[in-house]
Order: structure tokens, then sequence, then C-alpha cells
């Protein structure tokens, strides 16, 4: 006979969520990122609400796959995750811990909070190599959906920062 | 919402959503081929944001027809004849030169911000939501585009002659986004939807200031084309023919 009921706490699918890597940014878990919205559990059933970080991240397939085979190994019978729209995700959700594992991964954050794209983007990223603020834009678009490309004029290396949103 | 309701609506959004599809399939098709690295990432990423937003306005359809969320948009996508995509031809063309491109995705984009907007401010939850998510993203592609519009108008001689053809023959047909959508009479009826001949108003204005801004000449009004969403162009067949061609092979395939 299965239980009726779950054995595990909403905190401890928190837990389990925060140890799942971001497909795309590894050194991230899924609750870094920001991209969960909220957890409910329903008898055995979990529901997870999944932020999108952009609608077309080619990464949100890996991310469902992860999500409902780890909480199933938590010991859910079923889950039920929602792709949640509101509030839209922003790089403001991500935790202050994120912005230092960002940095060491070579990915710079960008400032926060965002009032307007273009101050944003105007504002010289720091580079994650040497620190220096005199780096440019080289491209608003990057090597995934919300990344951009950046150019250190100090180092003279290229860097990739998270696309504000 | 009013049942009656529900069936025109996933009628305007299933236009909404082939328009994003076939645009983005377009602009696929510089992948591997742009004139510059940069814009080889850049356009490979606004097509992905497309195919992204279509994605989303299909999972609504599938909502209002009560189907599945996760298995319908594909049902739509790559099992529909063309004679059942609702995407207006401006969409269909191939993707011509640089500047074809450039002018194409300007006209589209900015009419996408015009509509959003719109929709933003719907009281229907769902959609208004999907609508500043959206508008979220396609701040960038503005931004991206409107830099190459001016740089290509009042770049050389050659840049601007090839600006100028681009807007002459894509100005008509940009005309359809906003001739009154498939279902789009009785939501407005209704006062459940912003009508598209109002909002193309404001469109044209804002498009005019700029181009004309740029340099360029808005194209001396013509006749309009009013055949609607189901007519399509010669080019729909064979877009489909290959964006469909491995679904159709294996159709009840998982991957």
């Amino acid at each position: 006979m299965t239980p009726a009921t779950a054995s595990f706490s909403p905190e401890q699918v928190w837990q389990e969520l925060g140890t799942i890597p971001d497909p795309e940014i590894p050194v991230l878990s899924l609750v870094e990122l920001g991209v969960i919205g909220a957890v409910e559990i329903e008898g055995r059933t979990v529901r997870v609400a999944l932020r999108p970080t952009f609608a077309g991240c080619p990464a949100l397939h890996a991310m469902r796959v992860a999500i409902d085979d780890r909480l199933r190994r938590l010991g859910a019978a079923s889950v039920v995750i929602d792709l949640v729209l509101h509030p839209p995700w922003s790089t403001d959700d991500l935790t202050p811990e994120a912005r230092v594992k960002l940095v060491a991964f070579g990915l710079a954050p960008p400032p926060s909070p965002i009032v307007r794209i273009d101050e944003i983007l105007a504002t010289p990223r720091t580079c994650p190599n040497c620190g220096s603020n005199e780096t440019e834009v080289r491209n608003e678009f990057g090597p995934t959906p919300c990344r951009t490309i950046h150019f250190c004029r100090s180092c003279r290396q290229p860097f990739e920062g998270m696309k504000p949103i | 919402m009013k049942p009656g309701l529900r069936s025109p609506l996933a009628e305007a959004l299933l236009a909404l959503a082939d328009d994003e599809l076939i645009l983005a399939h377009r602009d696929s098709e510089w992948t591997g081929h742009a004139p510059i690295l940069e814009e080889d990432i850049a356009f490979a990423n606004i097509a992905l944001d497309e195919l992204g937003h279509a994605a989303l306005w299909y999972r609504l359809v599938a909502d209002l027809r009560e189907e599945d969320a996760e298995r319908y948009p594909d049902r739509l996508v790559f099992h529909r004849p063309a004679g059942a995509f609702r995407n207006v031809r401006l969409v269909e063309h191939p993707k011509g030169d640089w500047a074809f491109t450039i002018v194409r995705q300007f006209l589209f984009d900015s009419a996408e911000q015009v509509r959003l907007k719109a929709l933003a401010a719907h009281p229907q939850a769902s959609l208004a939501q999907t609508a500043a998510k959206i508008l979220t993203e396609e701040r960038y592609h503005l931004r991206h585009l409107s830099a190459w519009v001016t740089r290509l108008a009042q770049g050389t001689p050659e840049s601007k002659h090839r600006m100028q053809a681009a807007l002459d023959h894509l100005w008509p047909l940009a005309g359809q986004l906003f001739q009154t959508l498939p279902g789009e009479a009785i939501l407005v009826d209704a006062g459940a939807w912003p009508a598209s001949p109002m909002l193309g108003i404001e469109w044209q204005a804002q498009v005019t200031d700029f181009l004309t801004g740029c340099g360029l000449t808005i194209p001396a009004r013509t006749s309009p084309d009013e055949s609607g969403r189901q007519i399509h162009s010669a080019h729909l067949e064979p877009l489909l023919a290959e964006m469909q061609s491995v679904a159709r092979l294996e159709p009840q395939g998982e991957w």
C-alpha cells in the first residue's frame, strides 16, 4: 500500500530543486537562477511553477525532465510542471549567491535592479576575467538567448554576460 | 471568458502564432549564411525568440480548444497543410538579401510591439501575461533592427538603394498585418480584442516617422490586397514541405 500523503515537506522539495543544475549554466541551480516560482504538494502530487527565462529557451525541456525525475525519486507519485509567465522572469531574480557564482564561471551578471534596458546596456559590465570596467558590448545576442557578448579593452579578451531582462 | 468567445479567440491567436512560426523559419535560414558572424548569432537568436513566442501562442490556442498543451502545438505546426495556416504572406517570402530581411523584420517587430502593448492590457490574465512576456524580449529585436535600418539607409548608395527596393516590395505586404484577423470581428464586438485597423493607424504613423527620418521614402498608396489569411503565396508550400518533412516521416515518433 502506498501512503496517500507525501512523506516529504515543501522545504525538502525546494532543497531538491536547489541541487538541479541549470542545463546551460551548470554552476547555478534552478532555484538560484530564479526560475522556480512556487511549489505545492497535494497528496503525493507535486506542482512546480516554472518561469522560463526566455520563451524560446532550448534548455526548458531539459529542466522539465530533470525536475520530474528528481521529484519522483524524492517520492512524488506525479509531478505537474506549470509554465508560469507572471511575473516574467528577470535577471533581477538571480540570487546574490548566483551573481557571485556567475562571475567565477566567467559570465558577467547585469546591474540590478533593471529599470531601463538602454541604460543598463550603456553601463560597462565588469570583466569577469580581470575586473576592469573598460568594457563594451559587442553583441546584444549571444550563444544562448540569455547571454550577451562583451569585450574587455584592458585584458583584450571577449567575455559573455547575462542579458538584462 | 464567455464560451462563445473561446473559438474566435483561438482563431485570432492562431494567426499570430503562425506569423511568428513562419517568420522564425525564414530567419533561421540565415544560420551559417549571415553577412558577418555577429549577425549569424543575432539572427539565430531572433529566430529562436520568434519560435518561442509562437509556442506561447500555440499553448493558449490549445487551452482554448481544450487540447493537450504539450502535444497539440506540434500537431498544428507539423501536421497542418498550407491551406490551414493563417499567417500573412509577408512572412512567407524567401529571405531575400540582407536589406530585405532587415526591412521585413523591422516592419514585423514594430507591428508586433503595437499589438502586444494593446494585448498586455487585456482583461484575460493568460493573454495579457503572454503579451507582456513577449514584449520584454521584443525590446531587443527593435533595438537591433532600428540600428540596422539606420545604418543601411544612411550607408552607401548601394545599401540605400537596396533598402528602398526592399521597402517598396514589402510595404504593401505589411499592410496585411493589420487587416481584421480571423475571429476578430466577434471579439471586437464583445470588447474583447483591440481592432487591428485602429492599431494599424498607430503603427503606420510610427514607422513612417522612423523610416522617413532615415531618408527612406514610403511607397505611394496602392490598391491594397484584401485577400485574407487563408490565401497564401507559392512560397509557403515548399517552406512547409521542408519544415514538416522529419515529423511526417514518423508521425507517432517521440523525441
